[in-house]
């Protein structure tokens, strides 16, 4: 607003010509003083507001809006039935889908990112060696991560094939009998979660990768002298230095999981891919709240799934962290660090 | 400082308000009228194929002022129908013509307010080029004319005569016919099937057998499936729909089932390797198989009736939605495609069934042929039992009760669950998405 007021006020003596040159030059000094001053008061403001702006329309808006649609009996045909507290919440807790959806995802989750970690952590420890085209390694281990996560799925789910795919064909080589992925619960978590690994576990690696990169390398050097082998090393050096890393990775990987969609959709595939299967056996949490929010258009329940999932992450979020707090202690007390 | 305070400040405040411009960017535009010469973009939604792509270029032709484009070419029903809800729910965002399939039709029926009535436009003139009971299901209580009535799914058998010749069943079109007048004949007949065959079934999957048994026994008996006719569900009540589970049981019992779930890429590969021998072929579904199945299968299908004989299965409307800004030019459209030529041409291109008598009745459909299924006169096969169609109602949430009744099915297939546990599920699930 100001600076409209202060390009009116610029425009209105510039049009009839400038009767003193050096009041005009004092007043603009005047003026600039007071501008530098509201400038640097003001332009960081003013700076970081589109991502507030951005934030408060995409972020926080529809957040309120959730919780406020969440406590209304609302669905698409029948309209806004008005308020009704908590109903939606307890009756959640009731629904043996919504549990079941809740018992896949965090199945889901510890399926895929614990083996997903470790492996991460094992590879960033192998590229952070001398080794021959080490950059195109460390670029290659990035590749599933950019490709299309629709594309992934697709070509997981040929794999996956019970007719025609590739692990079926490779399982028969072997003597093992066609499984249909599908039609269980460990099968088809097996499936998704090789799916999420493939796309995530060069992303960890990376940024493992970089923060052993900032341990100094006198450590291993005294351990090494010390006669500590390079797996004592490793657990004992390695791992508690990169605890404040580790507990990002499982952090981002806890709201990535959770959050789990796409894979599980594309891999069931169909007319009812949103149910995750003949016995809802991969139906994830948000796959659940879209088919109740925009296949069945019950607003008010699907929002209280909503809440109740981001509820969900921040429990397992900050359970977590403190796992990981105290593993990482337990460790770096063992080694002495 | 070479850049001025005001240079710098400007920026700032350009950046915010070119963020927040970009949030309000899309805004309206101006509304324009339907006039003369004025160009026109129509947008046609749909889903799978409704063979218009012919007519389109026909109409622009005689309209130069209007183009036409067609959304959704090939997406599943299933995909389709919630994002139109969505559209219809925000006002904005569905096509100037949307294409509405029978069994959801009762839902947008139940929001008849966002849909035109097409009286305003004329169509009570073409309520003669329609059968009774299809003009009928597109008219809501009150008279509104919602919904231009498309196609009808005359139902018949699709069977590969490649799988059967190996199998030793007769091949010859009238011979299948005679081979199955019943479902137990056709039970009969995969078990011989798979006694020689080994690495096919005799169905694809047990979900699109139940839909072709549920809406012929619906057909004949009380004319409803889950719902009745006042919108109550009767999933556990109506003898039907257990009388065609239990039947489709013994279907999957007998191991006739390839247990390939139906618009999976499963499923479509089924088509290519030859992985079931029949196929419940409602008169839209030979365009499916055409485009699934290949060139490389041309003349190894053919069409036999179905057992139990006719019915109906599948079939569609056209509406134009409130929130449009050509509704006239929508209408005059949406009433060109249904009109019994624009029947006639969509049934040449994808073989979908009139529901015009006048179009039914036309040479061009009754002396069809389908080359790719052995030149199986499809117009006698289909056209025959249309006129006579008894239809079927369909209740206002029957997707999604047919959902939980196909993942049922699925469920038994798959080895996971009894029929018994099976059907106690569906029904309890049935009652869960219905409330």
């Amino acid at each position: 607003m100001s600076l409209h007021l202060d390009a009116g006020r610029r425009a209105g003596p510039a049009s009839p010509p400038p009767p003193d040159a050096t009041a005009r030059t004092l007043a603009q000094r005047r003026w600039s003083s007071r501008r530098g001053r509201f400038d640097h008061k003001v332009s960081p403001y003013i700076y970081v507001a589109p991502f507030f702006v951005l934030f408060g329309v995409f972020g926080l808006y529809p957040l309120i809006y959730t919780a406020w649609v969440s406590l209304r009996n609302w669905d698409y045909i029948g309209g806004d039935k008005g308020f009704v507290g908590l109903k939606n919440y307890t009756e959640l807790l009731k629904d043996d889908w919504f549990t079941g959806a809740v018992f896949n995802t965090v199945g889901m989750f510890i399926v895929a990112t614990v083996p997903q970690l470790l492996l991460a952590l094992m590879l960033a420890y192998a590229l952070n060696r001398q080794m021959r085209a080490r950059t195109l390694f460390r670029m290659g281990i990035l590749v599933p991560n950019i490709t299309s996560v629709v594309a992934v799925g697709i070509i997981f789910a040929q794999l996956f094939s019970r007719d025609w795919g590739l692990i079926n064909w490779v399982l028969g080589l072997v003597g093992v009998d066609p499984i249909d992925w599908r039609a269980s619960q460990w099968a088809s978590w097996t499936a998704i979660s090789t799916m999420v690994d493939w796309r995530w576990t060069g992303y960890n690696s990376l940024i493992f990768l970089a923060a052993m990169q900032a341990i100094p390398k006198d450590l291993y050097e005294s351990a090494a002298i010390d006669g500590a082998s390079t797996w004592r090393q490793f657990w004992k050096i390695t791992v508690p230095m990169l605890r404040p890393t580790i507990i990002f990775a499982v952090i981002i990987s806890t709201i990535g999981g959770l959050q789990l969609f796409t894979e599980p959709l594309v891999f069931i595939g169909g007319n009812g891919a949103i149910l995750g299967g003949s016995e809802r056996q991969a139906q994830t949490v948000t796959m659940y709240l879209v088919e109740t929010a925009f296949r069945r258009f019950d607003f008010g329940y699907g929002a209280a799934i909503a809440w109740l999932l981001f509820l969900l992450i921040l429990i397992i979020s900050i359970f977590n962290v403190w796992l990981v707090r105290r593993l990482a202690a337990y460790g770096s007390n063992k080694a002495g660090v | 400082m070479t850049v001025s305070w005001r240079r710098r400040a400007f920026a700032a405040v350009a950046l915010s308000m070119g963020a927040v411009l970009a949030i309000a960017g899309c805004s309206k535009e101006p509304a324009g009228g339907g006039g003369g010469n004025q160009k026109i973009n129509l947008i046609v939604d749909v889903f799978g194929t409704f063979g218009y792509e012919d007519l389109y270029r026909q109409y622009m032709q005689a309209n130069p002022n209007v183009t036409i484009q067609e959304r959704g070419t090939g997406a599943n029903l299933g995909d389709y129908t919630p994002k139109l809800t969505q559209y219809l729910a925000s006002g904005s965002g569905a096509g100037d013509v949307v294409a509405i399939e029978e069994g959801t039709l009762v839902q947008f029926k139940a929001q008849a307010d966002k849909f035109e009535d097409l009286k305003k436009y004329g169509a009570d003139a073409d309520a003669n080029n329609f059968l009774p009971w299809k003009w009928e299901q597109g008219t809501t209580p009150d008279g509104k004319i919602l919904g231009l009535g498309t196609d009808v799914g005359g139902m018949a058998m699709c069977y590969r005569s490649d799988l059967f010749a190996a199998a030793g069943l007769p091949t010859a079109r009238e011979d299948v016919s005679k081979l199955w007048p019943t479902w137990d004949a056709y039970i009969a007949a995969g078990k011989t099937f798979k006694t020689k065959v080994k690495d096919a079934g005799f169905i694809d999957a047990g979900t699109n057998t139940f839909n072709l048994i549920l809406m012929q026994m619906a057909g004949n008996g009380g004319g409803y499936t889950y719902y009745d006719k006042s919108n109550n569900l009767v999933i556990d009540t109506n003898p039907v729909v257990k009388q065609a589970w239990d039947k489709t049981m013994e279907v999957i019992g007998a191991g006739l089932s390839a247990n390939l779930q139906s618009w999976t890429d499963g499923w479509t590969a089924g088509f290519k390797n030859a992985k079931f021998a029949t196929i419940a072929c409602p008169a839209w579904m030979t365009g499916v198989i055409k485009g699934n199945a290949g060139d490389g299968a041309a003349g190894k299908w053919d069409i036999a009736a179905a057992p139990g004989g006719g019915g109906n299965w599948g079939g569609s409307f056209l509406a134009v939605p409130s929130q449009g800004k050509n509704k006239a030019e929508a209408a005059k459209l949406a009433r060109f495609l249904t009109s019994p030529q624009g029947q006639i041409a969509a049934f040449k291109s994808k073989g979908n069934l009139p529901s015009s008598p006048q179009a039914l009745a036309d040479d061009a459909v009754k002396n069809a042929v389908n080359d790719y299924f052995t030149n199986a006169p499809t117009g006698t096969i289909y056209g025959a039992g249309a006129t006579a169609l008894k239809p079927v109602y369909l209740g206002p949430k029957n997707q999604d009760v047919r959902d939980q009744v196909e993942n049922a099915i699925r469920s038994v297939e798959q080895g996971n669950k009894t029929p018994d546990a099976a059907w106690t599920q569906a029904v309890a699930d049935a009652k869960k998405v219905a409330s």
